[in-house]
């Protein structure tokens, strides 16, 4: 089970929230080439490692964050509010 | 050796002391025709058909650990080609014919058991949903059959089928011929069939580069040292993103965990499989006698094959919900599986834009089930620098050409599908 901490209510229990994918691949500006469109779409770094990605505090305060979480261990190392970078320690 | 009744009565003789190994255990050699990495079924069925069909017998499968020991080993063992896409319609049932007649193929008990595969649906619009698709196999000439509540309620007496049930069963589709085969069989008779036929099958062997030169494969380098090779296949889905970024590729795909779960055994209580899209189930039981259960990805990336508690007690509750009876069982063991997610659910499975490089990949949870088709395929593209017309479809441009295969129609989500 993973306790993840939500920067806002404090470390919570994983069904309340929702994992919304990596958060490290940047939006294309709209005029932006197709194959810069088709990488943000769907292509994907897919570490073995800490892995910045979103995700959702659907079941508590709704906002959305941050979260560097290790995908060999599920080791959680740092939760950051959505416009700043997660820092290494949580 | 050749395994028959003949040859099981004269090792009797000897108490099965003196069967002979089923495959060699070679060294590698400086040089192969052709290198596949990964050795789960989709690996060593390549080599296989490499061999029988393409008459390439100078192979090696690689493998970082034992045989089977990955997704191979961990899935549920359910075959079907009840697919709605045409080119997932034919490339599944190209399969599901394989697996038919692979016992014989092989001259391996891989016990395919025709049980059927029964998907529940659960509202009207389930219902339209299942007709629709079921209309789509038989135009594709698979078999699919639309089974009322009542007839399902008489052929599986533990299924919960009252109107008011939690989750009200309105009937369900059935393909009679989807059924379950023993997954360590699948790695062994095609081990054993491709050794005889000269591949090399190398265990404890970890690639751990690809070298390239002129834009083309030139070998790998392994943790037993370098292998040179013009023709390259990866089949190591759930880390193909891993070993495609040694060729300096980046693919759409992520991985995350599937978990399974099988019961204490008990005598026989279910005689086909049963799943339900609407609560995100499945089950069958096992020829041990355990039911054999699963249910939703964790949802989120992980290559930790093991996941957490909250999707098994999703799918522990839907069993329940279904088959109330079950729940004096206990659970025996746990355990996951990495898979690779792609973004449109379907695999991919052809040339990688490296000369000499293909890949079968991006089985999602349901790579088991087009074991032998996938070898069959991977090994006719490697042969034929081509993709078969089964395959074409499934390229790897197919994302950047708005040509996915998105069975679901859920989007560009890996978690999606």
């Amino acid at each position: 089970m993973l306790l993840i901490p939500c920067p806002w209510c404090g470390p919570r229990n994983q069904i309340e929230f929702t994992c919304g994918g990596d958060a490290t691949v940047p939006r294309p500006a709209p005029e932006a080439p197709e194959a810069e469109w088709m990488r943000y779409v769907y292509v994907r770094d897919n570490p073995m490692g800490p892995h910045v990605e979103w995700w959702l505090h659907g079941a508590g305060c709704r906002q959305w964050f941050k979260l560097n979480r290790d995908t060999r261990t599920h080791e959680i190392l740092a939760s950051a509010p959505p416009d700043a970078p997660p820092a290494t320690e949580p | 050796m050749k395994y028959s009744i003949f040859s099981l009565a004269r090792n009797a003789r000897s108490y099965h002391e003196q069967w002979p190994l089923a495959w060699r255990s070679p060294a590698p050699k400086p040089r192969y025709d052709a290198v596949v990495v990964g050795g789960g079924g989709h690996g060593l069925a390549t080599a296989y058909y490499l061999a029988k069909e393409h008459g390439l017998a100078n192979v090696a499968v690689l493998e970082k650990s034992w045989l089977g020991g990955g997704n191979t080993g961990r899935n549920t063992t359910i075959v079907r080609s009840n697919y709605h896409l045409d080119p997932s319609a034919h490339f599944y049932e190209f399969s599901l014919k394989l697996w038919e007649t692979l016992a014989q193929e092989l001259n391996f008990n891989v016990m395919y058991s025709a049980r059927g595969v029964l998907n529940l649906v659960h509202s009207p619009a389930d219902m339209d949903a299942a007709i629709r698709r079921g209309n789509a196999m038989r135009l594709n000439g698979i078999d699919a059959k639309f089974m009322t509540r009542d007839e399902i309620a008489s052929w599986i007496p533990n299924l919960d089928c009252r109107p008011d049930a939690r989750f009200p069963i309105h009937g369900g589709l059935l393909q009679p011929r989807g059924g379950t085969v023993r997954h360590d069989a699948v790695a062994w008779g095609y081990a054993r069939a491709a050794d005889a036929r000269g591949v090399d099958i190398i265990q404890q062997c970890a690639v751990t580069g690809i070298r390239i030169e002129n834009g083309a494969v030139a070998g790998v380098d392994t943790t037993r040292g370098f292998i040179a090779t013009t023709k390259l296949g990866l089949a190591v889905a759930g880390h193909s993103g891993q070993v495609a970024a040694m060729a300096g590729l980046k693919l759409p795909i992520e991985s995350q965990v599937l978990q399974a779960m099988v019961s204490e055994p008990i005598k026989p209580a279910l005689d086909t499989v049963v799943t339900s899209g609407a609560v995100h189930f499945y089950i069958s039981q096992s020829d041990k006698g355990e039911l054999v259960m699963g249910g939703d990805l964790d949802f989120y990336n992980s290559y930790a094959r093991r996941g957490n508690l909250p999707a098994i007690e999703h799918f522990v509750a839907a069993c329940l919900a279904l088959f109330p009876s079950f729940g004096r069982l206990k659970a025996m063991r746990t355990w996951g599986g990495v898979c690779d997610m792609t973004m449109d659910g379907s695999p991919i499975i052809g040339k990688l834009p490296v000369r000499g490089l293909y890949m079968s990949g991006g089985w999602c949870y349901g790579g088991f089930k087009a074991t032998p088709a996938s070898g069959w395929l991977l090994a006719h593209t490697i042969a034929r620098d081509e993709p078969h017309a089964l395959n074409a479809a499934f390229t790897l441009e197919r994302f950047a050409e708005g040509r996915t295969i998105d069975e679901k129609g859920a989007g560009p989500y890996a978690w999606a599908h």
